[in-house]
């Protein structure tokens, strides 16, 4: 079984994915923050493929991906990375990146790699949900991987029926219209969005992203989703230069408790 | 017939395509939706014509330059595309898809520019309509366009520097995508070029060939066939050289030529020349050609022409190259630069140095006596007059 689903199956709510990009900060940190997070608590974690032009993110993402460009990462160096990864962790692995790559590397090529090394997800923002359907559904499920989709504030319910339907694992419920790095509101907006999409009786659960940085936003996305995903913030906390990768992530991990 | 024509679904061939992030499916979907009853629609068309012409100038000139022609012993036509308001063929676009902006309830107008020449035609109808208006531009093209920035601003623009990547075009865009997807409700995204998901290539492609569209009666008026022989123009995301080209499509023994930016020369790693240097991929939401490394990163190009540095190019113009309908070639910063003060010179045209690239392509094509060439004229120089003076100091009298 795909660790995503047996993660929802065992945990029902409450669940952390940590994002950071592969990469960053330095050029052998990914496996130690990997390592690290699964350590101290997250239930699942997405790497994310550094692309050279990140439309959907904000300056902390964009940042970490140029620097991890300049460092050496790529798509090919971090399947590499990850096979040694995988014999060190067992908790879900999803790649995150933008479809360039992806479609450069070959999307056949990079699921049957990813159903060897054993990563359980991918997330292709600028991959439209059509596309998939037509060209790449089956070859994911050959290969036992989910292909995760986006849902936002604009998304019509009758959308986001459709998304449900193609998106196996969860489905990434953008909080607000924005890039990723903005702070959440809770307005009556938000919250009324959330219920809605929460209250329509889906097929995948939910994990909120975008804006969660810290013990209280993470709540608030418990409150209507299966769990949270931290990411900019995450990145954030990796910047400090007086500490090891492994130690900013205990450190960052423990504010969250 | 209709292979030049976009598909249902946006596509070119096997490009094009709308390779956008959810955030941006809704206000996406709504254009694709709506774009094509609109520009059909009888009162648009009557108001878009009515602004090309009593505000931009239009018909814009078909211009005979006799002693260019005699210098390159054929009969060489200029379309004057430099004479509209603002400087360039954009505002035609700019004035289309304000209207629709406003059509579709939209207040505030995000735009890219390179030039700077999309963001003064943008700044421009903004001012006109009275829309709010944020325009982006990376830092090296602010440096460069010194004097369109000062357009922008005072007409009311804001004009928001990029310092990601190489400070240019392609930051920009990215840049007006980030702020569309953060404000989508009320903000259109008056995208300059024919790049992008669909439906920009084809909506901006149908505002461009106004440009085509009085082509064919000036030169009916002029040489009795409507049909030049060969029409050359100049390319970087691919706009004014689709409006020129868009009626002629379905003339096969019309000659189509497009002049890339070939920076410091193809073989060098400073050049935007896209097609002859790139290969298939998605950049800013559309499958076409991309100027990437091995591993699919977006490599910056380099061009002296602020509006041809761009490392992408329309599905339409990636679609043309594949198919030989129309031919590509690459000029370099210093060929255009020549052909620019040649024109200056010859005819007492001082032309934008995006349009110096078709010039140029003189030089390195022959042409029968008899036959007639159109060139897209699609700017004029004040912009560039820094670095014209530049070149020209160092130019031996």
């Amino acid at each position: 079984m795909n660790r995503i689903d047996k993660l929802f199956i065992t945990k029902k709510t409450g669940i952390l994915s940590v994002y950071f990009t592969a990469g960053y900060p330095a050029p052998g940190s990914t496996t130690k923050i990997v390592t690290a997070l699964e350590e101290n608590g997250a239930d699942m974690i997405e790497i994310g493929i550094p692309f050279s032009d990140p439309v959907a993110d904000g300056p902390v993402i964009q940042k970490s991906s140029h620097r991890a460009l300049q460092n050496g990462m790529s798509l090919e160096v971090l399947l590499n990375r990850l096979s040694e990864i995988r014999n060190n962790v067992t908790i879900p692995l999803i790649l995150m990146g933008y479809f360039n790559p992806v479609l450069q590397f070959g999307m056949e090529k990079l699921c049957s790699r990813l159903n060897r090394i054993g990563i359980d997800g991918l997330i292709i923002p600028d991959l439209p949900p059509e596309e998939y359907a037509k060209k790449y559904r089956n070859l994911f499920r050959d290969h036992n991987i989910h292909n995760i989709l986006l849902v936002t504030p604009q998304t019509p319910d009758e959308r986001i029926r459709t998304l449900d339907d193609l998106s196996s694992g969860f489905l990434y419920l953008v909080s607000a219209s924005s890039t990723t790095g903005g702070k959440l509101s809770m307005d009556t907006g938000q919250k009324a969005y959330f219920s809605r999409v929460a209250a329509m009786g889906l097929s995948n659960p939910l994990m909120i992203g975008f804006g969660i940085s810290d013990r209280e936003s993470l709540d608030a996305a418990y409150q209507y989703a299966a769990g949270g995903i931290i990411g900019s913030a995450f990145i954030r906390a990796l910047e400090n230069r007086d500490c090891a990768p492994e130690e900013n992530v205990k450190i960052f991990m423990n504010k969250l408790r | 017939m209709n292979d030049y024509q976009v598909s249902r679904t946006g596509y070119y061939g096997e490009f094009g395509g709308a390779f956008i992030p959810e955030m941006l499916y809704a206000n996406i979907k709504e254009l694709q939706d709506s774009y094509l009853d609109m520009l059909e629609d009888p009162g648009f068309r009557e108001t878009y014509l009515d602004l090309l012409r009593d505000y931009s100038g239009r018909p814009t000139p078909l211009f005979f330059a006799k002693r260019l022609s005699g210098q390159y012993r054929t009969n060489i036509y200029l379309k004057r595309e430099d004479l509209n308001h603002t400087g360039a063929h954009k505002i035609n676009n700019a004035i289309g898809q304000a209207l629709l902006a406003k059509k579709l309830g939209k207040r505030r107008i995000v735009a890219e520019t390179g030039a700077g020449q999309h963001g003064v035609a943008t700044a421009t109808v903004c001012a006109l309509m009275d829309m709010k208006c944020t325009v982006y531009m990376g830092a090296e093209d602010i440096k460069r366009q010194k004097p369109n920035v000062g357009r922008m601003k005072m007409l009311g623009a804001k004009v928001i520097p990029v310092y990601q990547g190489n400070q240019t075009l392609k930051d920009a865009v990215n840049e007006a995508m980030r702020d569309w997807i953060s404000h989508p409700a009320e903000t259109h995204y008056l995208l300059g070029s024919v790049v992008g998901p669909h439906p920009y290539p084809d909506l901006v492609t149908r505002l461009q060939a106004i440009i085509s569209e009085e082509l064919k009666g000036q030169m009916k008026e002029k040489t009795g066939s409507e049909d030049p022989g060969t029409i050359i123009a100049c390319v970087g995301g691919g706009s004014n050289a689709a409006g020129i080209f868009y009626h002629y499509l379905d003339h096969p023994h019309v000659r189509l030529i497009g002049a890339e930016a070939a920076g410091k020369g193809i073989h060098t790693n400073k050049t935007a020349a896209t097609l002859l240097t790139g290969r298939p991929g998605v950049l800013h939401g559309s499958f076409s050609s991309v100027m990437q490394d091995d591993d699919g990163q977006i490599t910056e190009p380099y061009s002296i022409s602020a509006g041809l540095d761009y490392p992408g190019i329309g599905p339409l113009h990636a679609h043309l190259h594949q198919t030989g309908r129309a031919e590509y070639y690459a000029v370099t910063d210093d060929e255009a630069l020549d052909a620019a003060l040649n024109l200056s010179r010859k005819e007492g045209i001082i032309p934008a140095l995006e349009s110096a690239h078709a010039l140029a392509l003189l030089d390195k094509l022959d042409f029968p006596p008899d036959e007639h060439v159109v060139i897209n004229l699609s700017g004029r120089g004040d912009k560039d007059l820094q670095t014209l003076l530049q070149h020209l100091e160092n130019e031996p009298d």
